[in-house]
């Protein structure tokens, strides 16, 4: 019996967001006395050579306190995670933007005066800005990654239906609402202290020590709360605290960095646009026997995280179907734009895409109903994948789909749709119903621990300090659930502390979902040596056998209920007195995952998470506008730590899906220039994009063996919910053409241009005979696509 | 001159301010940051500070403002509450929604959310119409997907008799009057009349005139530009403000803000009825002015095309005196009017009769808060008959300046409106202008709009009246 976890609880910080009390890093700077405020001059060419950078214009303005350059450099001045790609005073420029002084100086209006008047001399190059390019001129970052099952190239011969296919998925800004800030100071230890909005403290802390060659010890690095962060601040904050470190080292004052919107779009990396080309091999009854797919993604200037996001979307090719013969593979492609990077499913949102455009030829082939080829192919038990990890659960995902086709009321409403759409011309409806697999677990294995720190003080109060950061995700509020739940007390008593790595050392990035698995993992882990030895004090005071104890609300009893109670501050006190122990820290490692990259086998994931969504659409005809008028959806986060947070992330998930495949679009000028890099120009979901009927639903009964109290992860596998919206528009495309299409080409994102070019292409092809032989899905995506 | 105003219900008077200095950086600097920045161009409502204007009932009103789009000679005289002043009195009931739906995520937007919402938990009308969404449709948020943000709306109580805030909408909007302020050289100055705005214009033609600023703030945030002389603020001219309603025509003031037109015009002429609700979003619209949407000339602003539509004549003044000129002849060129040295403008007039059928549409990427890819406004007068007496068809995002479509107009007019006259617009249509490509459209989809928006048009009026 669970008391605290699982309850419906608001996030720990809520009473601060609605207040405005609540502290983010840039928040912080009108608390430091003499602070510098850093702006970076930029690159005014994509690619090409630094010839010289002359400073003395911006260091004659009064007020300008420094230009940070080369010959300042203490350390190593490379801030690249994966490998030392990443000069933080570069002279070879790689994108349009690229940072490549920084201006210090007494207020931020004067910083932006003084890079303006920064004189850079530059040699430019020819860029490489697509990913056509950069496979023509053979520009990648990585070599080819594969996984493969089964025989598809024999397969693909014998399949009674063949269709070929091409896809470019677009890029994704993150657009946290608080952009990238850091302020560094040296402390009065001698320390370097940078707060950072960041995911991943622990990397933070590197690259700043690195950056100034000291031992990590020397730095502390804490991430009070981020504003979001989505994957953009896993290690994309880091170079920006290395200039708040670096320019503090060199003036002996607190520095501030802040990108304005503007420079967070142009300097950092987003999602990986991905281009895909793909032939899949069915039968009659739409069973699929083999998927080949070949992937290239746009890393951009340097290699960031693009390996593992690249290896997440060959992992996730088959998203939740059974795919007897399917070849996957991949290559990261390096072009002259920002460094793309993290973003919530990692690479798996991009390999799934690919399934679900060729399931949708498969069905309008066939003519069976899409949503029947995707429920006549999706996994079962015992099944495996294509590289081989078993499903344990894998029925869950058809117990989603059964009973969500019948909560949604799909087929009635399909039904209605027909009939709405045989009596209006220009109002096409459509309806669609998309399943989600994503495992669980990062694939770099080193990164699946974590550690915890609880501190019970005399008073009975409680301090939480753990690994994990708090990017709005709820992971606070969960963790606090879990040390409540675990020491038998009420929530208040637990106060949670913000992560630093002075707390916790070598923690991994809040990332892959799992920040609650593994740091949930550790702090109970923490709690019960605490529980264990305060039972042993309670047992002393009552006379009684410790494993009789329970703890519960504050309180410590016996089970039987006689023997008198205690409260937990009391024995907290008597347990300071018998001199016993009352800090613990707390270590997990996900158990029993394994993976071989060369033969492409193993068990990368601990388990899998699983979801499926409808959702019903309206398109103009005219304009290729849309509305979306009703989402169901129905997924699976075992036993839930916290209802009200997992809502949330499904859906705040889900309708970061449905920008990304539908409206928001990135735009790169032909010299490389970023021109959507602002709200103005590139479109978030508003409120006017939220149906007005959004059904969300918990699978019941879900509990997961050996996850933190038998939860699930649940910050990305929402996110793919989405396909079900592009899938809906796509049906209500193909309502418009009087006779049954072989192929519903539809660019992505679905922008309403796309979308008014597919129902063109529809009614061409409606106009015109002889549509079978057409297979031209990319003629219509490629203009932005790419 | 110190800059003085009401903060969170406390006198402030603020010394040598920079004019180009915004009322948000201005209270994140002071400490006050529970207003945030999100994007410094309006979009986002995450600086979102409540601003009380006069009512058109008695007393006044709460509006929310974004403050990144708000200069500091802007404040002066008002009446300001931030976030950190709605929690005064313990926890407003909109925080306490918000925290009951779970309407917070990562935080950062929610003090935007609980401006916008402040405002329309004591709108009057909230009474009986009930929570209206678009009240916080010009907020982004990137964590909840917004359902339980819509559900903290519609879960708001009435406003209770006790209720703190209540008591201040009993008074009249604070009277903005004439000041000047600054640093250095440069100077925020601004008027009380337009004999005075005309004046000061002629004598300093260098100063910049700002009406809402929220397209010349956002010049200033996201471009750093500087005005070295100073500004020119408009707001507190009474001959700008004014809405009036003649036999002949309807004069609206340069300086009215787009929400109080909506208000107090759109039950009226349904073409602004239209266009309002897609015009950016509230917290724009509270300090949006015609007179600005025009002044900037923007090929894909909003009003134009709708005017254009309508026939709307702009009123100039300078201090040699007025004239009146027809819109069309305003836009000379991208981003140029022919607005000469020392000239304002004073209103809109726009005339009678109103159009018998008319529509305005805007294709963008979502419906609100959006930019054109292609707006069109349409605008017939019939006879009793079904003749097309006057017919404008104007459109925004496929020219250099919004423009007409005269070919097909004079296709239309002594004709009925039916399938042949239909299928000679169409033709008019078809290639009549060479927009171009970018990342709102490509020029192929703009061109295709042009003609589709008329087939919109004329079916949807088929459909209506058969």
């Amino acid at each position: 019996m669970k008391h605290v976890v699982g309850k419906a609880v608001s996030h720990e910080s809520a009473q601060g967001h609605v207040t405005g009390d609540a502290l983010y890093t840039d928040d912080l700077w009108p608390r430091y006395p003499r602070l510098l405020h850093a702006w970076p001059v930029q690159s005014p060419v994509a690619c090409g050579q630094v010839l010289s950078i002359d400073v003395r214009d911006a260091l004659a303005l009064e007020g300008v306190v420094h230009v940070l350059t080369a010959s300042d450099a203490v350390g190593e001045a490379d801030t690249g995670a994966a490998r030392r790609d990443e000069p933080l005073f570069p002279t070879e420029i790689c994108y349009h933007g690229q940072a490549l002084a920084w201006v210090l100086a007494e207020t931020q209006d004067l910083a932006q005066r003084g890079a303006a008047m920064v004189k850079v001399e530059t040699a430019a190059a020819e860029p490489i800005l697509s990913l056509r390019d950069a496979e023509t001129r053979d520009s990648f970052h990585t070599k080819q990654g594969k996984i493969a099952w089964g025989e598809v190239a024999v397969a693909l011969k014998s399949a009674p239906h063949v269709q070929e296919g091409e896809l470019f998925v677009g890029g994704q800004e993150h657009f946290y609402l608080e952009t990238n800030a850091a302020i560094a100071f040296v402390d009065e230890g001698g320390s370097v202290h940078v707060h950072s909005s960041t995911q991943h403290p622990t990397e933070t802390q590197e690259i700043v020590a690195r950056v100034l060659g000291l031992p990590r010890s020397q730095v502390v690095v804490q991430s009070l709360r981020m504003g979001g962060a989505f994957g953009g601040k896993e290690v994309q904050a880091n170079p920006y605290a290395a200039v708040a470190a670096l320019g503090s080292h060199v003036t002996g004052r607190p520095v501030r960095v802040r990108l304005d919107r503007a420079r967070d779009f142009q300097l950092t990396g987003k999602r990986h646009p991905f281009w895909g080309r793909y032939t899949i091999g069915f039968d009659d009854d739409g069973m699929v026997q083999a998927f080949d797919l070949r992937l290239i993604s746009d890393g951009g200037w340097s290699l960031d995280l693009s390996a593992p996001v690249l290896h997440r979307a060959l992992f996730h090719a088959d998203n939740a179907y059974r795919i007897p013969n399917l070849c996957v593979v991949g290559r990261v492609a390096k072009t002259n734009r920002c460094s793309q990077t993290a973003f919530r499913g990692f690479g798996g949102p991009q390999g799934m895409a690919m399934i679900e455009d060729a399931l949708d030829r498969v069905a309008r082939c066939t003519g069976i109903p899409a949503d029947q080829v995707r429920e006549r192919n999706l996994y079962r038990t015992g099944d495996h994948t294509h590289y081989g990890q078993v499903l344990e659960d894998g029925d869950r995902i058809r117990t989603i789909w059964t009973s969500l086709k019948e909560k949604s009321s799909f087929e009635t409403r399909r039904e209605a749709i027909a009939a709405h759409n045989a009596t209006h011309a220009h109002q096409k409806r459509g309806i669609a119903m998309t399943p989600v697999k994503f495992g669980i677990s990062f694939t770099a294995k080193f990164y699946n621990q974590a550690g915890a720190l609880v501190l019970i003080y005399r008073d009975g109060s409680i301090q939480l300090n753990h690994g994990g950061t708090e990017m709005g995700q709820g992971l606070h509020t969960k963790m606090r659930q879990v040390a409540a739940e675990a020491l038998g007390v009420s929530l208040p008593r637990v106060r949670i502390m913000p992560t630093r790595t002075d707390k916790v050392p070598n923690t991994s990035a809040t990332a892959a979902s799992s920040g609650s698995d593994l740091n949930g993992a550790a702090i109970k882990n923490a709690c019960d040596k605490l529980r264990s030895r305060l039972s042993q004090v309670a047992a002393r005071m009552l006379g009684r056998d410790a494993a009789e104890l329970i703890f519960e609300a504050d309180r410590i009893r016996t089970e039987d209920g006689h023997g008198g109670t205690l409260s937990f501050a009391e024995v907290v006190d008597r347990a300071y007195l018998d001199r016993v122990q009352l800090s613990a820290t707390g270590f997990y490692r996900t158990p029993r995952i394994h993976f071989d990259e060369e033969a492409g086998r193993g068990k990368p994931f601990h388990y899998f998470a699983y979801g499926a969504a409808v959702a019903e659409v309206q398109l103009d005809g005219f304009t290729g506008m849309y509305a979306i008028r009703r989402v169901d959806i129905l997924h699976d986060v075992g036993e839930s730590l916290s209802p009200l947070i997992d809502i949330g992330q499904i859906e705040g998930g889900f309708a970061q899906g449905l920008g990304w495949l539908t409206q928001e679009e990135l735009f790169w000028s032909a010299d490389g220039r970023l021109s959507t890099a602002n709200a103005s120009t590139y479109k978030l979901p508003t409120l006017g994009e939220c149906p007005e009927e959004f059904h969300v639903h918990l699978l019941p009964k879900a509990a997961t063996g050996d996850v933190i109290y038998g939860s699930k992860a649940v910050g990305e596998p929402p996110f793919m919910l989405a396909f079900s919206v592009r899938e809906a528009i796509r049906d209500a495309v193909a309502a418009f053409a009087t006779e049954r299409p072989s192929a519903v080409p539809l660019g992505c994102p679905s922008t309403p241009e796309q979308v008014y070019w597919s129902i063109e292409n529809i009614r061409s092809i409606s106009r015109t005979a002889g549509y079978a032989s057409r297979n031209d899905g990319v003629g219509i995506g490629a203009r932005i696509g790419e | 001159m110190a800059t003085r105003f009401t903060l969170n219900g406390e006198d402030v008077s603020v010394e040598h301010v920079d004019p180009h200095i915004t009322l948000l950086n201005w209270l994140r600097e002071r400490g006050l940051t529970g207003t945030k920045e999100g994007c410094a161009e309006g979009e986002c409502g995450a600086c979102a500070v409540v601003l009380r204007r006069a009512s058109d009932q008695a007393g006044s009103r709460y509006i929310p403002v974004n403050s990144c789009l708000m200069v500091m000679g802007q404040v002066e005289g008002q009446d300001v509450l931030t976030v950190e002043g709605i929690a005064k009195h313990g926890l407003h009931p909109v925080q306490d929604a918000m925290i009951r739906t779970g309407g917070s995520q990562c935080g950062y937007c929610t003090p935007g959310f609980v401006v916008s919402m402040f405002c329309e938990f004591y709108r009057p009308e909230r009474a009986s119409e009930g929570f209206d969404l678009e009240s916080i449709a010009g907020n982004l948020c990137r964590c909840t997907g917004y359902r339980p943000i819509r559900d903290a709306g519609r879960s708001l109580p009435m406003v209770s008799a006790d209720d703190p805030f209540q008591a201040s909408l009993k008074e009249d909007a604070p009277a903005l009057q004439g000041f000047s302020s600054g640093a250095d050289s440069a100077h925020y100055v601004r008027p009380e009349s337009l004999e005075e705005a005309l004046r000061v214009f002629h004598e300093h033609p260098e100063l910049v005139p700002l009406s809402g600023g929220t397209d010349l703030v956002v010049e200033m945030n996201q471009r750093h530009r500087r005005f070295p002389e100073g500004i020119l603020g408009l707001e507190a001219v009474p001959e700008l403000q004014q809405i009036a309603w003649h036999d002949d025509y309807l004069e609206i003031g340069a300086g009215v803000s787009l929400s109080r037109i909506e208000d107090e015009c759109g039950a009226r002429l349904p073409m602004l009825a239209e266009l309002l609700p897609l015009f950016s979003s509230r917290l724009i619209r509270n300090r949006a002015t015609l007179g600005g949407n025009l002044a900037t000339a923007s090929p894909i602003g909003d009003s134009p095309p709708v005017l254009l539509a309508m026939g709307a004549e702009i009123r100039l003044a300078s201090v040699s005196g007025e004239r009146v000129i027809a819109v069309d002849e305003l836009f000379i060129g991208y981003r140029q009017t022919a607005l000469r040295p020392g000239e304002l403008i004073v209103s809109v007039r726009i005339p009678r009769p109103w159009p018998t059928l008319s529509r305005f549409y805007k294709v963008s990427k979502r419906h609100h808060d959006d930019i054109s890819t292609v707006a069109a406004a349409f605008a017939l007068v019939l006879d009793e008959s079904g003749c097309i007496t006057h017919a404008r068809l104007a459109y925004g995002g496929v020219a250099a300046t919004p423009v007409r479509a005269f070919a097909a107009e004079k296709a239309l007019v002594g004709q009925v409106l039916g399938d042949k006259t239909h299928r000679k617009v169409e033709t008019a249509l078809s290639g009549a202008f060479t927009p171009m490509s970018d990342h709102r459209g490509s020029a192929q989809y703009r061109d295709a709009m042009v003609t589709s928006l008329w087939r919109k048009f004329y079916t949807e009026s088929q459909e209506s009246c058969p």
